[in-house]
């Protein structure tokens, strides 16, 4: 957070940011030592396994039981640069905690990597960036966005000596960092000072405000850059087919949360007061539903057509939801959206669900829950610029990758949402950024391996 | 419920527990809260000769476990830094208050028979049930030529007991150090000057660590350390194997001995018995959670004594001593195999891991489908050294099984792959 910032608090952003406080917080010096000693430091650790970028988990949890938080946090940089946003946003109930070897046995409780994994990077402290660029290699790649997937391959090209230039239709790098994840998971401008934290390697330069399909092309991308790494994101709503969908108050959940992670003030925002309905089972109707909840809704619904078990959202996940109040109705599909005479949203209609030989089927009973707006989260889609001439290939709605994440396009790589490969998930994004640009990289150059040692070491 | 109290020496005691002679024992205020929790005993804290010793500002330091509990405490406080004649009235009076607990009086006087005749017959005076004499204390007072420097001479061990045994008719314990060689001598020259009994061990000289931004050691005097005596669990192990040492000397066998050393519950208590001991001594568990501790101490050595159908201290007392020998004496037919409990693993792998880098290779590891690994024992490989069992977080999933193959006990005097066997 710089000093303007903070100085220029008005009493509405302290009452938001009191409202949206980190709802994990962190682990005291003495808590992480005593939590850090937990670790079994595991042979071919299952964690690491677990881990979709690979940080070498059992080795920076030892730095920091050994007092050693530059280590720690080298040790997770050297994997996942985005290491401080993954420790808060990462579901580790299904991913490293979920593997740990201490589930198993009679404490059944798996050392809070997480937990660890924040108190390393937030209390590290390096002399400018932890790594130094290599030699330059004169060459030059375009990253087309700045969420998690760009700005991983951006900073691991750079780290490589190559030089790099960032395109990003909105006027702040960070992706779902900065714009969509849930306003208590990455609190204090967390996404911004991460970015500057990548950014302080040097050699990438990020041009804001600029949009494929409207302000680049690919084709003039792949003319004047050396490679080219596609990392666009996910940009549609996913529509619920039924009428009156295009009213004011039926809102997509991603632009509000955008919406309320940019307020800086609670009266830009359009808070339902009584109720509220949310449509999804994903973290983000989670997400947007928990949030309505803190901004004060009386009720918040949300509803899902399948049962808890299906949800994409984690049962940590849910569970947050149910701390929350949240009411949860499965078994339920949206039938219409009701409006008034004057055009007010008043609640919707469902019908309850059922499965039949593996199908989902309309029951008989009917319901309808009163609502003044209505919150879609049932899931992104990519919507590829239609001006663009040259387009990769597109397989269920993303880009298809290849081994090592290129496209069908010779010199055009992907990563992150916008590709169809893992859960979406910032840390997948991570890696997918990273493995690109060491495959870049060892295209355009050689023996990337070598020079990576190099890197990582100094 | 078994009977807890002992008779070490003619010193009666309603139960084993004793506070050493340390900064817990320093006062009468201390000593009455320590009888009020219901410790049996306590050997009052080192007089000396006036004028008093004078304590340096910063004496202790400690090092740490995994969770930040004390595993091993430092110090380097001198012996009691009050005045001979207060700490005598103030024995006189408790003694004559708590009649029925042990009160043993430490001494560390010059090596002058006079001077220990003056001391001993003014304790005398006092009703103390007898005298510890402090030949242990490492730092400070041996630059003095007393403590260590007088324990660490048999001669002058034996010299001074048998001035205190000529000189007074209290029970004589000598409080032995550990840093030394050997330290059957010490024992052995207590036991002929006439020693009632010996207690063991006082501190080690220690540094628990450097401040590494101080360049220095703490306890830090001024950006200055000096080394101090070391206790708590860490010297547990040195303690036992002392203990353990005088107690199957054959010079030295039956000679009463009451057990110091990391002592923090019944079971480490009821190891020195186990080892010989007669009466333990307590400080450091004291000194980091405060008398009450005792009450957790009696009841769980009378609950395993009555598990166990002990009916008072002397039924267990030694009974470890014939089965701690001499390596050459152990059975070389003797085997033991690891086997794993794969329904127990949690496959956390460090049995494999230390196994193969730093022992015998005995462990398998097969990559499961699921990306989990299995682990197994090479029965040929495994030479039952017990690392993978110490390395297993999991309660009886590593076990050491008998693999014996029916041959009769043999040990290393026998073998003949011994090329010194002694001939038959």
């Amino acid at each position: 957070m710089n000093k303007d910032n903070s100085v220029s608090y008005s009493q509405q952003q302290l009452a938001l940011n009191q409202m949206f406080k980190d709802i994990n917080p962190a682990l005291s010096a003495r808590q992480a030592g005593i939590e850090s000693s937990r670790c079994y430091y595991c042979y071919d650790a299952p964690c690491i396994k677990a881990c979709p970028s690979k940080i070498n988990i059992p080795s920076f949890i030892a730095s920091i039981h050994a007092d050693d938080l530059t280590g720690a946090a080298k040790t997770i940089y050297k994997e996942n640069i985005m290491g401080g946003s993954c420790a808060r946003v990462c579901p580790t109930e299904i991913l490293c905690e979920q593997a740990c070897v201490r589930n198993h046995e009679a404490e059944q409780l798996p050392v809070k990597i997480g937990l660890l994994q924040r108190h390393a990077t937030d209390n590290a402290e390096f002399e400018g960036h932890p790594f130094e660029r290599a030699a330059s290699t004169g060459k030059r790649i375009a990253v087309v966005g700045a969420g998690p997937a760009g700005l991983s391959c951006a900073h691991r090209l750079s780290l490589l000596g190559n030089d790099v230039d960032v395109f990003e239709a909105e006027d702040k790098a960070g992706g779902l960092n900065e714009y969509g994840i849930a306003k208590y998971k990455l609190t204090e401008n967390f996404a911004q000072k991460e970015v500057d934290f990548i950014l302080s390697i040097g050699g990438i330069t990020v041009h804001y405000e600029t949009a494929l399909g409207r302000d680049i092309t690919l084709e003039q991308l792949k003319e004047d850059f050396d490679a080219v790494f596609l990392s666009i994101g996910l940009q549609d709503t996913s529509s619920l087919y039924l009428d009156n969908e295009d009213n004011e108050m039926v809102i997509n959940s991603v632009d509000y949360i955008k919406e309320l992670r940019q307020a800086t003030d609670l009266k830009q925002l359009d808070i339902p007061k009584d109720s509220a309905v949310v449509i999804g089972a994903g973290n983000t109707a989670i997400d947007i539903a928990c949030q309505l909840k803190r901004l004060g809704t009386e009720e918040v619904t949300l509803v899902y057509r399948r049962g808890e078990e299906q949800m994409s959202a984690t049962k940590h996940e849910q569970q947050i939801a149910k701390n929350h109040q949240v009411r949860i109705k499965t078994w339920s599909q949206p039938e219409s959206i009701d409006v008034d005479d004057n055009g007010k949203v008043t609640g919707m209609s469902f019908r309850k669900t059922y499965l039949e030989d593996g199908k989902l089927k309309g029951g008989d009973v009917q319901f309808d829950v009163a609502c003044s707006a209505i919150f879609k989260a049932v899931g992104q889609k990519m919507a590829y610029p239609d001006a663009e001439q040259l387009i990769p290939t597109i397989s269920n709605g993303k880009i298809a990758t290849f081994h090592n994440q290129l496209t069908s396009i010779d010199g055009v790589f992907a990563g992150g949402d916008c590709t169809g490969v893992g859960q979406d998930l910032t840390v997948e994004a991570v890696q997918q950024g990273k493995l690109a640009a060491i495959a870049i990289n060892e295209q355009l150059n050689v023996s990337t391996t070598t020079k990576l040692q190099t890197a990582l070491s100094a | 419920m078994a009977d807890l109290s002992i008779d070490f020496v003619g010193i009666k005691s309603p139960n084993p527990f004793w506070l050493a002679s340390a900064p817990p024992t320093d006062k009468a205020y201390n000593v009455e809260r320590a009888y009020e929790a219901g410790w049996g005993g306590v050997v009052w804290k080192t007089l000396g000769e006036d004028p008093a010793a004078v304590n340096v500002s910063s004496r202790y330091s400690a090092l740490y476990d995994h969770n930040g509990d004390v595993s091993g405490f430092n110090n380097i406080e001198l012996i009691t830094d009050r005045s001979l004649e207060i700490n005598l009235r103030e024995i006189t009076e408790v003694k004559k208050r708590w009649p029925d607990r042990a009160l043993v009086v430490s001494l560390m006087m010059p090596c002058e028979e006079q001077v220990w005749k003056r001391i001993l017959k003014l304790v005398e005076a006092t009703g103390a049930d007898g005298v510890e004499l402090n030949f242990g204390c490492p730092h400070g007072m041996p630059e003095r030529g007393m403590g260590a420097a007088v324990g660490q001479v048999p001669e002058y061990v034996e010299m001074v007991t048998r001035w205190c045994k000529q000189h007074s008719k209290m029970p004589v314990i000598v409080k032995l150090t550990p840093n030394i060689t050997d330290v059957r001598l010490p024992a052995r020259a207590a036991k002929s000057g006439g020693a009632d009994a010996v207690s063991l061990i006082n501190t080690i000289n220690s540094i628990t660590g450097i401040d590494l931004d101080a360049m220095a050691a703490r306890p830090m005097v001024d950006g200055k350390s000096t080394h101090g005596g070391y206790c708590g669990p860490a010297v547990k192990p040195i303690a036992l194997s002392m203990t353990s040492e005088i107690a199957r000397d054959p010079e030295t066998a039956g000679l009463p001995i009451s057990g110091i050393g990391g002592i923090g519950n019944w079971k480490d208590a009821a190891e020195f018995i186990a080892l010989g001991a007669g009466s333990v001594q307590v400080c450091t568990a004291a000194m980091i959670y405060g008398f009450n501790i005792v009450e957790e101490m009696k009841e769980g050595l009378s609950n395993w004594m009555d598990s166990k159908g002990y009916e008072n201290i002397n039924d267990f007392k030694g009974l470890a001593v014939p089965n701690t020998t001499d390596w050459k004496k152990l059975n070389m037919n003797y085997k033991v195999v690891a086997t794993i409990d794969e329904d127990k693993c949690i496959g956390c792998g460090r049995c494999y891991q230390a196994c193969e880098d730093t022992s015998h290779q005995a462990i398998t590891v097969t990559s499961n489908d699921d990306g989990t690994n299995t682990f197994g024992i090479i029965d040929d490989n495994c030479v039952g050294c017990n690392l993978c069992e110490i390395t297993c977080p999991v309660d009886d999933c590593i076990t050491m099984d008998e693999r014996s193959e029916g041959q009769p006990y043999m040990n290393w005097m026998e073998d003949v792959r011994n090329p010194h066997r002694e001939e038959a």
